[in-house]
């Protein structure tokens, strides 16, 4: 016997592609449906039988995923046209069918699976970090206001996901704009006592190649972004702070480290 | 070249979209304007502008050149732009391409204002007056022509004045930003009222 909700298919249209180079195309699965599900969980119902809506056998669909409650940025995807994180995309809030397509601002390692190097070598590049290690016990750092703590915690959950950089028309293969997730961090290391001591040195790695000037404001990143992270706000924070870095490196003394 | 200086370029360009050429574009509609006071209103106007010491010296600098450094380095600007407004379909991606294209139409547009008037008279093939202007609009399609362009800049420059707020961290929060769009929403309909005011004198 069958029951109303066994019956019930939704269709995946999937956009693959077998190797980093080769050509992109689409295909579209029929998996049963279950209530609360999610996209990843249409996706191992596909991995689980990897037959396509002809009912022909194709090969087993690839993605990235790790935490399943969107704290780790793995498994961001294109679906139905927005970039966003494939664990916690209800598949009940979506339309059907459901297409799911790679961030293509990043290289494709394959199907769905995309590669976000770019945004760790930025994050390295502006020194995202608060440098302390060294040979000695360097003791206790300056405190931190607590209320200061709480607004710096929004900004810490970025979890690199590259929703934000997806979103943005400025980061794509014409430009090298390391796109908003990066700059965001550099305000969150700059707001820390111990991180304000290498301040200039954020500043100055942001006014570089492909750094904060390439942004046009079209302010899609605040949008897009899962967490909430005041994006634009940062930008615009870090433009007033990139000013007067600028001024400083002219204008300024021999003794500019934290003043 | 060792050091990257994209940054000062892109402070430049942005600079250089308020000061001078935004207060020229000002200054020019506002002297236009006087067309709606009579004809010879405006030749006056016109012949001040004309007879301003150092005249040429401040068409390069403070027009031409500053100008010419915004167009192509906003012609670069937004030809590396990849346009989604299918996928983010708000207000603010939306001014942002009215912002690249209004820019490259400005190019199409002054490129071709410059050299029906300002290269005409320097050739000698013309006389910068009343006249000149009533020719070239008495032409509905250069009419509409024109109130594109103007429009095209008012908008351009009120828009801009927003994004230069940004740009140098002027307005950093939401609300100052919200307030910000109405303010250079106010900016670009007054400009356009004494723009398309002056067009209008020279045909009716
Ligand atoms: C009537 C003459 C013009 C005026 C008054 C003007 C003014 C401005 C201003 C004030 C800005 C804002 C700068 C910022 O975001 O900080 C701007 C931006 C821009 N302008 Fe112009 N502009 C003019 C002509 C042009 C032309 C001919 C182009 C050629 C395409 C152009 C392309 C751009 C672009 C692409 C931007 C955006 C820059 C960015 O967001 O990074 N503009 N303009
Ligand atoms: S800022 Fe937001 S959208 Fe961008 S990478 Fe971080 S969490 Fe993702
Ligand atoms: S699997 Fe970690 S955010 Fe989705």
């Amino acid at each position: 016997m069958v029951t109303a909700t066994e019956a019930k298919k939704i269709t995946v249209e999937i956009q693959r592609q077998d190797t980093p180079d080769s050509e992109p195309y689409w295909e579209a699965f029929e998996v049963n449906y279950r209530p609360n599900m999610n996209v990843i969980s249409a996706l191992m119902e596909i991995r689980q039988n990897p037959v396509n809506k002809d009912g022909k056998a194709t090969k087993p669909v690839t993605w990235d995923m790790n935490c399943l409650e969107e704290v780790c940025g793995a498994c961001s995807m294109v679906i139905n046209g927005r970039p966003m994180q494939s664990c916690s995309a209800l598949v009940d809030k979506l339309e059907q069918p459901i297409k799911l397509a790679p961030m293509r601002t990043f290289p494709v390692v394959r199907d769905l699976q995309v590669d976000r190097t770019r945004m760790f070598d930025s994050l390295k590049r502006v020194k995202a970090w608060v440098p302390i290690d060294g040979s000695y016990d360097l003791g206790e750092g300056p405190r931190m206001p607590e209320r200061k703590r709480q607004w710096a915690y929004e900004l810490s959950k970025c979890m690199t996901c590259g929703v934000c950089l997806e979103a943005c028309p400025n980061v794509n293969d014409k430009s090298n704009f390391m796109g908003p997730a990066p700059l965001s961090q550099v305000r969150l290391f700059n707001a820390h006592p111990t991180g304000a001591m290498n301040k200039d040195e954020r500043l100055n790695a942001i006014m570089g190649e492909g750094g904060i000037a390439n942004c046009g404001n079209s302010q899609n990143c605040v949008v897009a972004c899962p967490k909430g992270i005041p994006l634009t706000t940062s930008i615009a924070a870090l433009n007033r702070d990139t000013t007067v870095q600028m001024f400083r490196n002219f204008f300024g003394s021999d003794y500019m480290v934290d003043n | 070249m060792a050091k990257n200086n994209e940054f000062l370029w892109r402070r430049l360009h942005s600079l250089l979209g308020i000061i001078p050429v935004g207060l020229f574009l000002t200054q020019h509609l506002i002297v236009n304007h006087f067309a709606t006071k009579g004809v010879d209103a405006f030749n006056e106007a016109a012949h001040f502008m004309e007879s301003l010491p150092f005249r040429y010296a401040l068409e390069i600098f403070v027009i031409f050149l500053p100008l010419m450094f915004h167009a192509f380095y906003g012609i670069y600007i937004a030809f590396t732009a990849k346009n989604n407004t299918q996928r983010f379909s708000t207000f603010r991606n939306w001014m942002f391409v009215a912002q690249r294209i209004t820019g490259i139409f400005l190019v199409i547009f002054i490129a071709w204002h410059v050299y029906e008037t300002r290269w005409q008279v320097a050739i000698g093939a013309d006389k910068a007056d009343f006249n000149m202007m009533a020719d070239i609009l008495g032409n509905p399609w250069m009419f509409g022509f024109y109130v594109a362009g103007v429009l095209a800049a008012t908008f351009h420059l009120a828009n801009g004045i927003w994004s230069f707020l940004v740009s140098w961290g002027i307005t950093q929060s939401a609300a100052s930003q919200r307030v910000a769009t109405y303010v250079t929403l106010g900016i670009f309909v007054a400009l356009s009222v004494v723009g398309i005011r002056a067009l209008l004198a020279f045909v009716v």
